[in-house]
C-alpha cells in the first residue's frame, strides 16, 4: 500500500500507527514535499483481516516471537508455556527491574501470553538502557511498539 | 456518477507500480518471511509426511501416533509428530504428551514422549476439554478464521524447535483443506499416507481426498486400512467390522500401494495400545524412506 500526495505527485511517508484499543487501527502519513498529513483509519473488520494475516501495516517494529499469532489470538491455558527469560543482550547490559505497579499490571495479562509480553517489555527496556520498568515505561513501549492488548 | 458529471475536475494520478518508492509495509515480503521461517526450521528435518483421510473417525490420529512410535523404534534419529487438527486434537493425548512447553530463543520446544519422539499439538496449549477459541472480535468470523488457522499451522511448523528429525509426521484433520495449506508451506513434503476404514462410505470420502492430493501434486505413498477386522476372543479368528474393502479398492483405483491392514486395536488400561502390526510399520517405513520428495528450487 502506498499513499500519494496528488498535488505534489509525491509518495507520502509513513509516520506512525496507533491501536486505540477498540479493535480499530490508525496510521498517519505525511507528504515530504508539502507536509500535508493524512490518517488512514481501519474499522474492526479491516484491522482483524490484517491481524489474521499476521502482518503489520508500516512494517514490523518487533522481532517475531515464537507462536506470536497463536499466543495473541487463542485463549490458551495459562501454564501451557514456560518462557525462559533471554539472557541480557550484551556485555554491561542488565535486565531491568519491575516495579510493583508494573508487575501488578503484567499480572492482568492472560497467562498464555504473559511470558511473551514480559519479554517484549524487558527487551524494550534493555535496548534503551532503562533500569526499571514502570507503568509509564509500559505505556511508552505499548505506544511505540504498537502492542495491542499488551 | 463520475467526477465530471458531479462538476469536479477529474483527477489524474500514478498507479501503485508507477510510484517507484518503497512500500514500507511490504506485506508481500512479510508473508514471504513467514514462509521462509518454516523452510528454515525444516532444514533439519529429513522427511515430512502427512497422514490424511477424507473421513473423520477412521483412526487417523491413532495410525499417526502408532507410526511415530513404530518409526522411532526403527530409526536412529528423531521422529516428530505434529497434530495439525486444531479443532479436535487427539494425537498428543494418545502418546501421553505433557506440558508445559519450554519457550526460548530457539522457539517452542515440543513435548518429548520418548527419547527420540517429539510431539506438538494444540491440545498441549488449550485448557482441558476446551475447544480452540479465537480471541478476536466475533463479527464475521467466517471471513478470517481460515487465515488464522493457516497461520496457526504455519507457527506449529515453523516456530517449534524440532531440531534434527529423520521424519516429521503431520496428522491432518479430515478433508483436503489442511493438506493444501501444508503443501503450500512445505513444498518439499515427502508425501502422504492415506488412512481409510473398509466401508463404502469411507471409500467414497477418501477417494475425494486422494483426488485433492493428486490435483495438488502431493506424492501418495500408500494406503493403510484401519479397523479392518477384530480378533474374536472366543475362536481367535479375525472377523470383519465393516462391509466393504475400501483399502484394496482405493489402491486399485489409484495405483497406490496398500501398505497394510490394521485390525481393531485392543484396549490396554485407559489408552489403546499404540502398536501397528510389524508388517504394516515396515511397509510404511519403506515407502517413506524410498520416496523422492518433489524438487524445490533453493530459495
Amino acid at each position: 500500500m502506498k499513499f500519494l500526495c496528488i498535488d505534489c505527485d509525491t509518495q507520502m511517508a509513513f509516520e506512525e500507527r496507533q491501536l486505540p484499543g477498540d479493535g480499530t487501527f490508525a496510521a498517519s502519513f505525511a507528504c515530504p514535499s508539502c507536509g500535508r498529513r493524512i490518517a488512514m483509519l481501519a474499522n474492526e473488520m479491516e484491522t482483524q483481516l490484517v491481524n489474521a494475516m499476521d502482518v503489520r501495516i508500516g512494517g514490523r517494529t518487533l522481532r517475531e516471537e515464537p507462536m506470536e499469532l497463536i499466543r495473541t489470538s487463542v485463549s490458551g491455558r495459562a501454564d501451557a508455556l514456560d518462557d525462559i527469560p533471554s539472557t541480557a543482550g550484551g556485555a554491561g547490559r542488565v535486565r531491568a527491574a519491575w516495579s510493583r505497579e508494573s508487575e501488578e499490571r503484567l499480572a492482568r495479562v492472560p497467562g498464555f501470553v504473559r511470558g511473551m509480553v514480559k519479554k517484549i517489555y524487558a527487551d524494550y527496556a534493555e535496548e534503551r538502557g532503562i533500569v526499571q520498568i514502570t507503568p509509564e515505561v509500559m505505556d511508552r513501549a505499548r505506544s511505540e511498539l504498537g502492542l495491542e492488548g499488551m | 456518477m463520475d467526477a465530471g458529471a458531479r462538476g469536479v475536475e477529474p483527477v489524474s494520478f500514478r498507479t501503485y507500480h508507477e510510484v517507484e518508492g518503497r512500500d514500507r509495509s511490504g506485506l508481500g515480503e512479510q508473508v514471504a518471511g513467514q514462509r521462509a521461517r518454516v523452510t528454515n526450521r525444516l532444514r533439519t528435518v529429513a522427511r515430512t509426511i502427512a497422514v490424511m483421510s477424507g473421513k473423520g473417525g477412521v483412526g487417523k490420529s491413532y495410525i499417526a501416533s502408532a507410526l511415530a512410535l513404530g518409526m522411532a523404534a526403527r530409526l536412529r534419529g528423531g521422529v516428530g509428530l505434529l497434530d495439525a487438527d486444531l479443532n479436535s486434537p487427539t494425537a498428543s493425548r494418545l502418546l501421553g504428551a505433557r506440558g508445559p512447553l519450554r519457550v526460548d530463543a530457539d522457539g517452542v520446544h515440543p513435548a518429548v514422549v520418548q527419547p527420540n519422539v517429539k510431539v506438538m499439538s494444540m491440545d498441549l496449549l488449550l485448557d482441558e476439554g476446551q475447544p480452540i477459541s479465537w480471541r478476536q472480535p466475533a463479527g464475521e468470523r467466517f471471513v478470517w478464521r481460515g487465515l488464522l488457522e493457516t497461520g496457526a499451522l504455519r507457527e506449529l511448523l515453523g516456530d517449534v524447535a524440532w531440531q534434527s528429525l529423520e521424519v516429521l509426521i503431520v496428522d491432518l484433520p479430515p478433508g483436503g483443506d489442511r493438506l493444501s495449506d501444508l503443501f503450500e508451506l512445505v513444498p518439499q513434503l515427502t508425501g502422504a499416507i492415506v488412512v481409510t476404514i473398509p466401508s463404502e462410505e469411507s471409500r467414497a470420502s477418501v477417494e475425494r481426498s486422494i483426488r485433492t492430493a493428486q490435483e495438488l501434486g502431493v506424492p501418495l505413498l500408500g494406503i493403510v486400512e484401519n479397523m479392518s477386522g477384530y480378533a474374536c476372543d472366543t475362536c481367535g479368528r479375525t472377523r470383519p467390522l465393516f462391509d466393504g474393502r475400501a483399502g484394496t479398492a482405493l489402491a486399485e483405483m489409484f495405483g497406490i500401494p496398500l501398505l497394510g491392514s490394521v485390525p481393531f486395536h485392543p484396549v490396554n488400561d485407559q489408552r489403546p495400545q499404540l502398536e501397528l502390526p510389524a508388517s504394516v510399520a515396515d511397509a510404511v517405513m519403506a515407502s517413506v524412506m524410498i520416496a523422492q520428495p518433489p524438487q524445490v528450487p533453493p530459495s
